[in-house]
């Protein structure tokens, strides 16, 4: 077992609104990842995955607020600290973060050099331009970009080089953990495979010490994760590693999720796709019981009286569901 | 595939934009034969003018170069009165669900408008509710729900779905599906898929996937198209294309997207 690298316990956020009517986003949330580890969140659309992501760094603003729990980033716990103190200290060195659409991050007026220079000058403000031209070299060469690229405006660049650009740029200072909010899915087929593949080189190259990868696309989380989370209206409903979420899965939501894949290998066509009826509820007023409840096949009277909690399975698997692992499997197979 | 039950076809369709040194062919010396009842899809890139090919078949620019054939004539729509009836037997459903709504008009007139197009002006109120529900309920809609909103209050799954609904009422000969749901997450998608392929059981309507989506595209077609820079590289039968690729570009495609069973080869990119 390595060290562990980020640990987050409990955590809840919120979204406060104008009209006093608070929206849950993330909801006592606990996960834990390992050095040289990578997890993945899978989730609908409004299901918390990016507001998770955002929560994570420990930097809210608002209508964002921090309610309660910890996050600790190797052994150092940072959800009680200011955040000024956060943005100096934490972003970008402990912990980085590469939005959805990061490509659109760059100014288009100044060269890719000089964003490098801003980020490291502002944690070490001694550090002299050549060295700093230096260190983004051998970064970059490091991760397979061309070097020039330094020179260039980022309109200059295509898309998926620019997404490269920005996640070179984001680990430049070693941070311990990254997360990437659906880095990919703004790009092509190709692109997105340089992009995964680039992402796999920081963790071996020691630019990153472990991952978290936000993204709908299974296929996606299954060959770059090691671990996978299923999200659903603000909490987790099921926890274990990439293969055993993916070909077996505990949750019916996950399990929905699961029947919902496409991808193109043989044997696809003889599978039915199966879509998972109905929206997800509304996080003003989420249901008191089990929140799955109004789309789930196997619901009873039972689950809408109190809220589930999460339960343990064999192999360190965690899942969230009033029936247990067998009475789920049975009813699986009776379909 | 014989002549008689072929319902669009194309011959060496050609595409040219700008002149000089501006001069781009987007689409070159295209052919294709959809029969009727036919699940195709067209395959490529971004920029590989798939979507300019639809504009052609749907007649919205015009073509530069060869012909298209609908049910065996050749098309007409050199009036705008050809132009509408044309388009009484050919839809589509875009990407993006947001910018394909009259912002201004409410979703009954969307649908009554529907209504209107198939000649059903004069039939009374009551019996244009009757089908608005119906293709609402198609659709896994609430009709009484919907009435009097506008398309911004409903979510991007909902208004692709709404879209669906239109064509439900038009009941078209062909309908021709731009990108239709890369604009949302995986799990509407089969929603999405299971209501059009529904549609199509039920209607026996031509379905035509413009798609960069190769996954999508094997699962729901009978057969695929893989373009190319504006050429057609390879055509076949869904198993064949997808299973056993002849042309190197349509295996560096199906190798770029991350599969399940089989390891993700990672070591060949570009």
């Amino acid at each position: 077992m390595g060290n562990v690298m980020l640990e987050v316990k409990d955590l809840t956020t919120k979204y406060i609104t104008r009209f006093q009517e608070d929206v849950y986003a993330v909801d006592h949330v606990s996960l834990k990842v390992e050095e040289g580890k990578s997890l993945g969140i899978a989730g609908e659309s409004g299901c918390g995955k990016s507001t998770l992501a955002l929560s994570l760094m420990g930097y809210y603003f608002p209508p964002l607020h921090y309610m309660s729990g910890d996050i600790i980033i190797d052994g150092r716990n940072i959800s009680k600290m200011e955040p000024d103190d956060i943005r100096k200290s934490i972003l970008g060195k402990e912990i980085a973060y590469i939005p959805q659409a990061a490509m659109n991050a760059l100014n288009p007026t100044q060269k890719v050099i000089r964003f490098i220079e801003d980020v490291v000058q502002a944690h070490d403000p001694f550090m002299t331009r050549k060295d700093i031209y230096d260190l983004a070299r051998s970064c970059f060469e490091t991760l397979g970009l061309p070097a020039n690229v330094l020179e260039k405006y980022p309109v200059e660049l295509s898309g998926g080089m620019k997404q490269r650009t920005v996640i070179a740029i984001s680990v430049i200072l070693f941070p311990k953990v990254l997360i990437a909010d659906e880095p990919s899915s703004a790009l092509d087929v190709t692109s997105q495979k340089m992009v995964i593949k680039m992402l796999r080189n920081l963790m071996e190259n020691g630019f990153i010490k472990s991952m978290i990868f936000i993204t709908h696309e299974l296929p996606l989380l299954k060959n770059v994760t090691d671990d996978i989370m299923v999200m659903y209206a603000g909490q987790i409903v099921e926890k274990g590693t990439a293969e055993q979420t993916v070909f077996d899965p505990i949750h019916p939501y996950a399990k929905g999720l699961m029947g919902s894949i496409i991808v193109p290998e043989s044997g696809l066509r003889k599978v039915k796709l199966t879509a998972i009826p109905g929206v997800p509820p509304n996080l003003k007023k989420p249901p008191h019981g089990c929140r799955f409840a109004d789309r789930c096949r196997y619901v009873t009277a039972e689950c809408r009286m109190h809220p589930i909690e999460i339960r343990q399975a064999d192999g360190e698997r965690e899942y969230r569901c009033i029936f247990s692992e067998d009475e789920l499997r049975k009813a699986y197979q009776n379909d | 595939m014989t002549e008689n039950n072929s319902c669009l076809k194309g011959v060496g369709l050609t595409k040219v934009f700008g002149m000089g040194k501006t001069r781009t062919v987007a689409v070159d010396h295209v052919d294709f034969d959809f029969c009727e009842g036919e699940i195709v899809s067209i395959v490529g890139e971004s920029g590989s003018g798939k979507t300019t090919l639809a504009k052609m078949l749907l007649g919205l620019i015009s073509v530069t170069e060869g012909e298209i054939y609908f049910q065996g004539k050749k098309r007409d729509i050199s009036t705008h009165r050809k132009k509408k009836e044309y388009w009484k037997s050919i839809q589509a459903i875009f990407q993006d669900p947001y910018s394909s709504y009259n912002i201004f008009n409410r979703i009954d007139t969307v649908l009554l408008d529907c209504i209107n197009m198939r000649g059903g002006r004069h039939l009374p109120q009551e019996k244009k509710v009757e089908i608005m529900t119906e293709a609402c309920g198609f659709v896994n809609l609430k009709f009484e729900e919907l009435t009097n909103k506008y398309p911004f209050e409903l979510s991007g799954g909902q208004m692709q779905r709404l879209m669906i609904a239109r064509i439900f009422i038009l009941k078209p000969k062909i309908l021709l599906a731009d990108e239709p749901t890369s604009m949302i997450d995986a799990c509407s998608r089969a929603t999405i898929l299971d209501m059009l392929l529904k549609l199509r059981n039920e209607t026996g309507m031509t379905l035509i996937f413009i798609t960069h989506d190769i996954g999508l595209a094997y699962y729901v077609s009978d057969s695929v198209y893989i373009m190319e820079r504006g050429k057609l590289i390879e055509r076949g039968s869904a198993d064949e294309v997808i299973l056993n690729p002849k042309h190197a570009y349509t295996r560096r495609l199906i190798n770029d997207v991350p599969k399940i069973h089989e390891e993700w080869d990672l070591s060949t990119v570009g």
